[in-house]
């Protein structure tokens, strides 16, 4: 059953989770610096240093270390900041909605220009169009997002100012309050129609400049998949049966296409949680991206971890997620389930 | 004499460039009268596929594709493609394919990709009325579940009866002229003896014409009326089924017909390939002309 099949995905990801976790949890102990130190700072006496060394078991041990944070964790718990002198999962809470909102509007538009982008271009192979769609495809691909940011805000913040450059919201407008944190959703769960406009008006950009390279790699994919697909005999009876070309495209060649695509719309989307770190810094944007590259600055060792840890799950999730859909749109990965 | 479905007068093809190309036919005319079996035969990459594909207008969208001569099908002209020829396709010409599973696209069951077809002869057709007549057409081909079958992706039958779905899908719109284009090559003897017996049966039925493409003999002879034997890009011989078996004219043929597979060892004859007598002049046996005129 799918059920079944899912469930043994979840098991592999939860190994894969504390894998990760050893390997971030070691490899923040051993980079050089005195977290304690860094945390107090340069005026902070020698027995003041010793003293938050014992507090946080920074003399015990690597396992022991582990140990004391595997059942930290066990509870919810994943340690304090040296940063923020906030747990961890408070800054989390506060910083990873507008991280994965970013993300998941630029998803968004990954999926909703690139895929017909790639129909495109393979639909008028060799054509006017197709050569249109490959140029955009592959500048999206080669340019870094950072970059995009920049040329983005250049274009449309300055040399003809109609998005806003920074932050999620007008300064003017208050942050809307809800279960989410995704401004979008909470504005409109409200029924706050203004609120909803602002956010999405400052997502434009920031979510443009994140989506280009996935965008391009999609496109790209997607025509080679078609043109793959376009060679097989069920396309040359589709035509020789009179399917409308526009039909086929969209429905008979793209599907067969779309099966591969999906996968590695997955690991876009994980590429995507990785780049928001730059694009988050371009436009201001208070995310978990953000909060990441300050605590790894500071050897902020619980808030490296629990960041890693929470980016990590998401990227796992995303791809359970993408193996269910291919199941689901691939019939034979369908029914085969259906049957064990 | 009765009207012809199809004409094709020296049709020449050649793949490439404008500059830098090779010729694949040399000047094929051929015709096929309503309701009449024609079969054309020969080897691999004699053109015979692709003289069929030009007839549907299939191949002639690419750059790649330099085509010549006259193609009348259905009182149209096909020899540029286009929209005209495309609106026959799946409707006033079908074609069904060597390996039928894998000409059915595996992402869809087979209902959808019949609703299609059917839109083709009737672009109004409601769900309904597609899903009844699709029933009607597989339970005319001898599937025993019709339901069972359009709810079933390709993979999910059996190779006869994709090759019994593709015939009921060919037949549904009624077309004028059917191509078989080494029709159920892929499937075991027994299947594809069975399917084209079936198809024999049905086409005879309803007065469709049929333009079978093959390499197998043994399939003609029992298929078709009327036989032109292809080979390198040119007809080198056509005649009634009966003429060109009791009386094969042209070196080719003979060599066709000795390469018959026989249980005691008949192997292909031993003719050299490029001697003088393969290049020899098209033969064309008593009443079996090109008709005059190139308009039906």
């Amino acid at each position: 059953m799918i059920l079944k099949s899912t469930l043994r995905r979840i098991g592999a990801a939860l190994i894969v989770m504390i894998g990760i976790s050893m390997l971030i949890f070691a490899i923040a102990r051993v980079m050089p610096g005195d977290p304690a130190r860094i945390a107090l700072g340069p005026n902070a006496t020698a027995e003041q240093v010793a003293a938050l060394r014992v507090e946080r078991h920074l003399d015990a041990p690597l396992p022991v270390q582990y140990l004391e944070f595997l059942k930290a964790l066990s509870r919810g718990d994943l340690g304090r900041s040296l940063y923020t002198n906030r747990p961890v999962t408070t800054d989390i809470a506060q910083f990873l909605p507008a991280t994965l909102e970013l993300v998941v509007v630029s998803a968004i538009i990954m999926v909703l220009i690139g895929l017909p982008l790639g129909i495109m271009s393979a639909h008028f192979r060799g054509r006017v169009p197709d050569h249109v769609g490959r140029l955009i495809a592959l500048i999206g691909v080669c340019t870094p997002a950072f970059v995009w940011g920049v040329i983005l805000q250049l274009f449309f913040g300055y040399f003809w100012p109609i998005f806003p450059i920074e932050g999620r919201l007008l300064e003017s407008t208050p942050p809307p309050q809800g279960p989410t944190g995704f401004y979008l959703i909470d504005s409109l769960a409200a029924g706050n129609i203004t609120t909803f406009f602002d956010a999405l008006h400052h997502l434009v950009l920031p979510a443009l400049a994140l989506a280009m390279s996935g965008l391009g790699q999609t496109a790209r994919l997607t025509r080679a998949n078609m043109i793959d697909v376009y060679d097989k005999p069920y396309v040359e009876m589709e035509r020789a049966y009179g399917f409308k070309p526009f039909r086929i495209a969209t429905r008979y060649a793209f599907r067969p296409a779309f099966i591969p695509t999906l996968t590695i719309l997955g690991l876009e989307f994980a590429a995507m949680l990785g780049n928001a770190f730059l694009v988050e810094k371009v436009f201001g944007w208070p995310g978990l991206s953000r909060y990441g590259v300050e605590v790894i600055i500071r050897k902020d060792l619980d808030a490296i971890v629990g960041t890693v840890l929470i980016i990590a799950a998401a990227f796992l999730i995303m791809n359970i997620v993408v193996d269910i859909l291919v199941g689901f749109i691939n019939p034979r990965i369908r029914l085969a389930a259906g049957k064990a | 004499m009765t009207d012809c479905v199809l004409t094709i007068r020296d049709l020449r093809l050649a793949f490439g460039s404008r500059r830098n190309n090779s010729a694949v036919l040399h000047g094929i005319s051929l015709h096929v009268r309503a309701g009449e079996k024609v079969a054309l035969v020969g080897e691999s990459g004699s053109g015979k596929s692709v003289t069929a594909r030009l007839a549907m207008g299939l191949l002639q969208e690419s750059q790649k594709v330099h085509a010549t001569g006259s193609i009348r099908f259905d009182g149209i002209d096909a020899i540029d493609g286009g929209r005209e020829i495309a609106s026959r396709r799946g409707n006033r010409v079908a074609m069904i394919f060597q390996d039928p599973t894998s000409a059915l696209n595996p992402t869809f069951r087979i209902r959808g990709q019949f609703r299609d077809v059917l839109r083709s002869g009737d672009r109004r057709i409601s769900v309904a009325d597609a899903d009844a007549r699709a029933e009607a057409a597989l339970a005319e081909v001898s599937i025993p579940d019709p339901k069972r079958a359009l709810d079933s992706y390709a993979f999910q039958l059996s190779g006869g009866m994709n090759q019994r779905v593709m015939i009921a899908m060919a037949l549904a719109n009624r077309p004028a002229l059917l191509i078989a284009d080494e029709p159920g090559t892929a499937l075991d003897v027994t299947v594809q003896a069975q399917t084209l017996s079936l198809m024999h049966e049905l086409t005879e039925k309803r007065g469709t014409a049929v333009l079978l493409i093959s390499h197998n003999l043994g399939v003609v002879r029992e298929f078709a009326d009327r036989v032109y034997v292809i080979y390198r890009g040119r007809i080198v011989e056509h005649g009634t089924t009966a003429q060109l078996f009791r009386d094969p004219r042209h070196p080719y043929t003979r060599a066709l017909l000795a390469a018959i597979p026989k249980i005691s060892g008949g192997g292909l004859p031993d003719l050299p390939e490029r001697s003088p007598d393969f290049e020899s002049p098209m033969i064309t046996h008593e009443g079996c002309s090109e008709p005059e005129g190139l308009n039906p």
